[in-house]
């Protein structure tokens, strides 16, 4: 067991990912190219993207005229070959000529090399083209992101906007690679072998052409039976993943409950519909080959034995049949190529309508052309006639007053899933108000620039933010112009200077997998952070469950260090905060019930008064 | 590698030899047919040829090619059943094996990494076995036999076809030594896109209100930067390797009959025809040959991806679980509810430090324990080992005057009702996950649900919810809030009617009042049972009959809350940085 995953295992997200891809692209394409996934609008969404690539258009022509070039020259060859052959039998008997045999060899050697230098050509310039739009898509998505209101993140699962970033992007680029070059390769060759068939002999054309249909329309049919099974397989391959998922996440209730039979019986139940199943949709993906092989091998015995037949009677040439052998071969691959191609360039269609998708959200309303803008704040906030709901006809917060001077400490009280953090997103303007306005210092933050909203305010949140960088560049973050000291200062004054000393790499210390802060540590970097960014006003989390009690008293300590000075609005959960504050909002069921001081909010002998006394009465 | 397809019992065996025997008819066929060809062409080159002799050897030709995809059919069915079959019991045996692990072995792989081992592991190598019965030994097979086939006629032209295999051989050798180790490192650049977009969606609001977007999209074009250059490059590589293919194709087929023309040429009279007619055949058998060898390739292309997850398999199936099933399944009728802790020590598998040293205390039937400390003080660690999720190091743990590692794991666990810090629910509905596991023997008593559930706060939300009892909980509870799912846990231990109810740190996901409501129904409905408490609150456990304080793993004090508050510094310690001085009543 030497290398165990060091946290490094595919998630769940990865089984997204189209199978067998990679190097050497599908293998034998085993069953794979008939579970495409259906787009909505194959058309619109394969225009959409094809507007979207509209600058590599003349590269793109380029490629389509290699792609078409490089094929005719391979369909020269067989015509060439049954040349060779006819020398060779005109002179079987009386001597070859074999400086026309070199000659024409050494033309179609030429042939082919050519041939597939264009189409290395083609497949170069499409391998530019696809990853070319993939990185703009990716980019696009990207920014697209930080345009988007809150509300999409609030109603979205991250995995659901990582997979169109990475997977959805992923398969529009390995398909438009693989596809669009095979598509013109593919119905060149087909179609050409079938013109140069016909200009061969046009009976033993027709034979060819209809016995190998007829092994593909049965082919055909069996690909559409089989849709089926591969439903019903990724269905229960879906049921059984998420029996496995619960059963292992859960394990020491199973274990603690003596539940192990019961999930036992279950997954054996899972188990046997899937194998059922795979077993079903495996054989039926694993009759391409041997069908394919036998539409091969019909085709040959047809073209010999007709060709046989004709060439007796005299109607055709000998070689003729060499050259039809070659054609079949010629014609038999594409056909089983384009109805791969077909079911890739769906799953295209469905990833790009994804992608689009999201890229067409709505964005958030720009800021006005004018925007106002506050010279010297002080940081007096004013709520007046507030509504608002998350959703448009659920408003939750009816109509809020509330005056708070500057410097004053306002706390944001409430029984779990009250709705503390609507407050946060209305402040920030995450959220926008339905009705009525917040001012900070007589200005509406609605008239202001979003990115000047969010100045006014540093934010100290409950789940603490890292990412993969150094200490030091998870506290400057974006702010500019920082010098080294102000960071050290910042960390004395939170108490985290002495810590981040006793690391390996001090201030440069990777925070990754190895170099783990405890969760009170971690709130203590985004308290630096927040004394970095140094604004007048501050938005507080101030839970701190699950901390031990050393770097607890720290972290309080340190956020009541970022309180001083500033206007605050702490979500509070501890008592002596929430005493403190000039003014406590009370928070139920998304709404703000009461506001006040501790002592009139007391006498009011309301929501707030009983929720106090709930904490505190000796049972 | 080969660990895994031990596993082959003696009729998958069986099923692979047919299947061997019936691709070696499948290639003789397909060999066959070429040969026929052989005779259409001396039939016609020699004067005197019949139609009715055409026919007769199209008729043959026919029945091979029919022969040869009946059996491909064959191998094709005997492949998707044996590997399916094979692939249900190998998931099974992992299962199995899964649900015997503890906690420790648990631990050891990582939930994670056991179910991609359970499932897409699997699937792997169902893949490589139905794979492997069709074309893995087909493919050598017809390789070896049609080079036997041209060998036997002449040198010149084995030689051409060896020559295109070997520079078919070395183009993919080449361009996969190019790409794949590039290949890898799109795989880890992926990964690193998908953690530069995940952090930026974790921290959508700390990046908003930062103003930190272009920060975020600078780093996320680094990433994307450097993905896209280098999936460009593999790419790119891979672009050589279809007209490679072509062109090594088509030239064998020139090649033959630029050979042909010599080789004629300088026969004998009488043989010209035979080596005309043989280099008819020989081209098609040429071309076998270079399909045989890239089917080979693609396999062995495969093969490191197969491996890799036959090792992973082979690392879960071969892990033995170390705890061992004691034989006692019943205690002494006289004693109900007790545990006690006899010096006990414990460290983690493989760790250098003890978590908890020497650790001693007894809980009577009926009393309320708590246990508190700082993170890593060993308080969650100390509880585990009740329910045996662990074994101790030193010293013992009995419940009800038994050793735990005597009793049976079932006999043991049926005594105690235990609540996760997490909660977990399974998919189902409300009564089921209440009802849980082996409690009241199986059958759900949906009085027993109701009144679990009352005590547990959770009447409120579950007759809120549409269908009441039987409305429908979604994988892992996702349609339920955090405190909803941790009281329907907590209702499951209450509804199993336990000697002992263990909450390991239960409670902090619910809100204050919450929590003192449950407490006091819990301490009026649930009487004579022993209830241990893990708790981050001093509200939640200072009213317990007994708290026990924990720090760096040894037990630093031990009594009622105004005990503590006047001997234990550490538990001063704790309460000050919770709660003031006058809400203390000091």
């Amino acid at each position: 067991m030497s290398d165990r995953e060091n946290g490094r295992e595919r998630q769940p997200d990865a089984q997204r990912r189209p199978p067998g891809g990679g190097p050497g692209g599908g293998g034998p394409g085993r069953g794979m190219p008939m579970m495409g996934e259906k787009p909505r609008d194959f058309k619109k969404s394969w225009s959409r993207l094809a507007r979207y690539g509209g600058r590599y258009a003349p590269v793109f022509i380029v490629a389509v005229l290699c792609a078409f070039g490089g094929t005719v020259l391979t369909l020269i060859g067989p015509d060439m070959i049954k040349d060779v052959t006819g020398v060779i039998l005109d002179g079987l008997l009386t001597g070859i000529d074999t400086a026309a045999v070199m000659d024409k060899c050494l033309k179609l050697l030429a042939i082919y090399v050519v041939g597939s230098a264009l189409v290395f050509v083609q497949s170069r310039i499409m391998a530019s083209v696809s990853q070319g739009i993939c990185r703009r898509l990716r980019s696009d998505i990207s920014s697209k992101l930080n345009k988007l209101p809150l509300r999409y993140f609030d109603s979205t699962t991250h995995g659901n906007t990582i997979s169109r970033v990475t997977n959805d992007t992923d398969t529009i680029g390995m398909t438009l690679n693989q596809s669009l070059g095979q598509l013109i390769t593919s119905v060149t060759m087909f179609a050409g072998s079938i013109v140069m068939m016909f200009i061969e002999d046009v009976t033993l054309a027709a034979i060819a052409v209809a016995s190998t249909l007829i092994g593909f329309v049965f082919m055909f049919t069996i690909i559409r039976r089989s849709q089926k099974y591969f439903r019903s397989n990724q269905k229960y391959l879906g049921a059984m993943n998420g029996h496995i998922e619960e059963i292992y996440t859960g394990h020491n209730i199973v274990k603690a409950y003596n539940a192990e039979r019961a999930a036992r019986e279950k997954f054996d139940e899972l188990n046997k519909k899937l194998s059922d199943s795979n077993w079903k949709s495996q054989f039926l993906s694993g009759l391409m080959m041997p069908l394919m092989g036998f539409i091969g091998n019909f085709g040959y015995v047809a073209v010999c034995v007709a060709g046989a037949l004709l060439a007796m009677n005299g109607s055709i040439r000998f070689e003729v049949i060499i050259a039809f052998i070659l054609y079949v071969r010629l014609f038999t691959q594409p056909l089983a190529q384009i109805a791969q191609t077909a079911t890739t360039m769906q799953s295209t269609a469905a990833a790009s309508e994804r992608v689009f998708e999201l890229l067409d959200e709505e964005e958030m309303a720009p800021d006005a052309p004018v925007t106002e803008k506050i010279d010297e704040t002080r940081g007096s906030v004013r709520f007046e006639r507030v509504r608002f709901g998350y959703e448009p006809d659920r408003v939750i917060i009816k109509d809020f007053n509330a005056h708070i001077e500057a410097g004053q400490k306002v706390a944001i009280v409430g029984p779990t899933g009250a709705g503390k953090t609507t407050i946060v997103n209305l402040l920030m303007r995450f959220y926008e108000l339905d009705g009525g306005v917040i001012t900070v210092d007589g200005v509406p933050t609605s008239k202001m620039a979003r990115r000047d909203v969010h100045d006014l305010f540093c934010m100290v949140l409950q789940d603490t933010w890292l990412f993969e960088g150094t200490i030091m560049e998870n506290i400057v973050y974006s702010k500019r112009g920082v010098t080294e000291e102000q960071v050290v200062a910042a960390c004395r004054a939170v108490g985290l200077d002495h810590f981040i000393r006793t690391l390996p790499g001090g201030y440069s210390t990777e925070l990754g997998d190895n170099a783990s802060l405890s969760a009170g540590q971690r709130q203590l970097v985004t308290i630096a952070r927040a004394m970095i960014e140094d604004a007048p006003l501050l938005i507080l989390d101030e839970a701190t469950s699950s901390v031990d009690t050393r770097t607890e008293i720290l972290v309080q300590n340190a956020m009541d260090k970022l309180t001083e000075g500033r206007t605050s609005f702490v979500i509070a959960h501890r008592l002596s905060t929430i005493r403190n504050a000039d003014v406590i909002l009370v928070m139920r069921d998304g709404d703000i019930v009461e506001s006040g001081s501790h002592a009139r909010l007391m006498e009011l002998g309301g929501f707030y008064a009983q929720l106090y006394n709930s904490q505190f009465e000796n049972s | 590698m080969l660990s895994v397809f031990k596993r082959f019992s003696r009729r998958d065996i069986a099923v692979v030899l047919a299947s061997l025997a019936f691709t070696v008819a499948q290639t003789w066929l397909d060999l066959k047919l070429p040969d026929y060809m052989e005779e259409i062409t001396r039939l016609l080159q020699t004067a005197g040829g019949e139609l009715g002799d055409i026919w007769a050897v199209g008729a043959k030709m026919l029945a091979c090619a029919l022969a040869s995809a009946a059996t491909a059919v064959a191998v094709g069915f005997m492949g998707a059943r044996l590997a399916a079959s094979f692939a249900q019991r190998l998931r099974a045996d992992m299962f199995a094996r899964v649900e015997e692990f503890t906690m420790e072995e648990l631990g050891g792989f990582s939930t994670a990494s056991l179910i991609t081992r359970t499932t897409n592991d699997v699937t792997q190598v169902q893949m490589i076995i139905a794979m492997g019965l069709q074309v893995a030994i087909k493919a050598p097979i017809m390789a070896v036999w049609a080079l036997a086939k041209i060998s036997a006629r002449s040198w010149e032209w084995l030689a051409l076809t060896g020559g295109a295999v070997v520079s078919l051989v070395i183009l993919i050798a080449c361009v996969m030594t190019y790409a794949l180790p590039r290949f890898r490192r799109v795989q880890t650049l992926t990964d690193n896109l998908t953690r530069v977009t995940r952090e930026n969606l974790s921290g959508m609001r700390v990046v908003r209100a930062y103003n930190a977007e272009e920060y975020q999209e600078a780093k996320f074009e680094d990433a994307n930067r450097e993905l896209t250059d280098n999936t460009l490059s593999v790419h790119r590589a891979m672009a050589v390797f279809n007209p490679g293919m072509r062109l090594v194709m088509s030239g064998l087929t020139l090649g033959i009959y630029w050979i042909g023309a010599f080789l004629i040429e300088s026969a004998p009279v009488a043989d010209k025809l035979a080596v005309f007619s043989n280099m008819i055949v020989f081209s098609t058998y040429a071309t076998q040959v270079l399909m045989s060898f890239m089917m080979l390739t693609m396999i062995f292309m495969m093969s490191p991806r197969v491996a890799v997850s036959i090792r992973r398999i082979h690392e879960v199936l071969s892990t033995e679980p170390k705890l061992r099933d004691g034989g006692v399944t019943q205690s002494p009728p006289e004693l109900r509810g007790v545990v006690e802790f006899e010096n006990v020590s414990f460290k983690y598998p493989g760790a250098e430090d003890y978590v908890l040293r020497d650790v001693s205390f007894t809980a009577r039937r009926g009393e309320t324990v708590a246990f508190i400390g700082s993170t890593g003080s060993g308080k969650s660690t100390l509880i585990n080992l009740v329910p045996r999720f662990y074994d101790v190091t030193d010293g013992r743990v009995l419940v009800d005057g038994v050793d735990v590692r005597d009793y049976t794991q079932e006999a043991l666990r049926k005594k105690i009702g235990y609540v996760p810090q997490r909660a977990v629910l399974f998919t189902g509905d409300v009564t089921g996950n209440v009802a849980f596991g082996d409690s009241a023997g199986g059958a759900a008593d949906a009085d027993g649900v109701a009144r679990a559930v009352r005590i547990a706060q959770a009447d409120d939300f579950v007759s809120g919810m549409e269908g009441g009892y039987s409305a429908a909980i979604s994988q892992g509870g996702a349609n339920i809030s955090g405190g909803q799912k941790q009281r329907l846990s907590i209702a499951r231990a209450i509804y199993r009617d336990p000697e002992i109810l263990v909450f390991d740190d239960s409670f902090s996901a619910l809100d204050y009042s919450t929590d003192r409501e449950l407490r006091a129904a819990l301490k009026r409905e649930t009487r004579g049972v022993t209830s241990l408490i893990v708790a981050q609150r001093i509200g939640t456990i200072r009213d317990a009959d007994r708290i026990i304080v924990l720090d760096e793993g040894v037990l630093v004090g031990s009594g009622t809350h105004d005990e503590l508050m006047r001997d234990c510094e550490v538990y001063r310690e704790i309460a000050f940085s919770q709660l003031s001085r006058e809400e203390l009543g000091v």
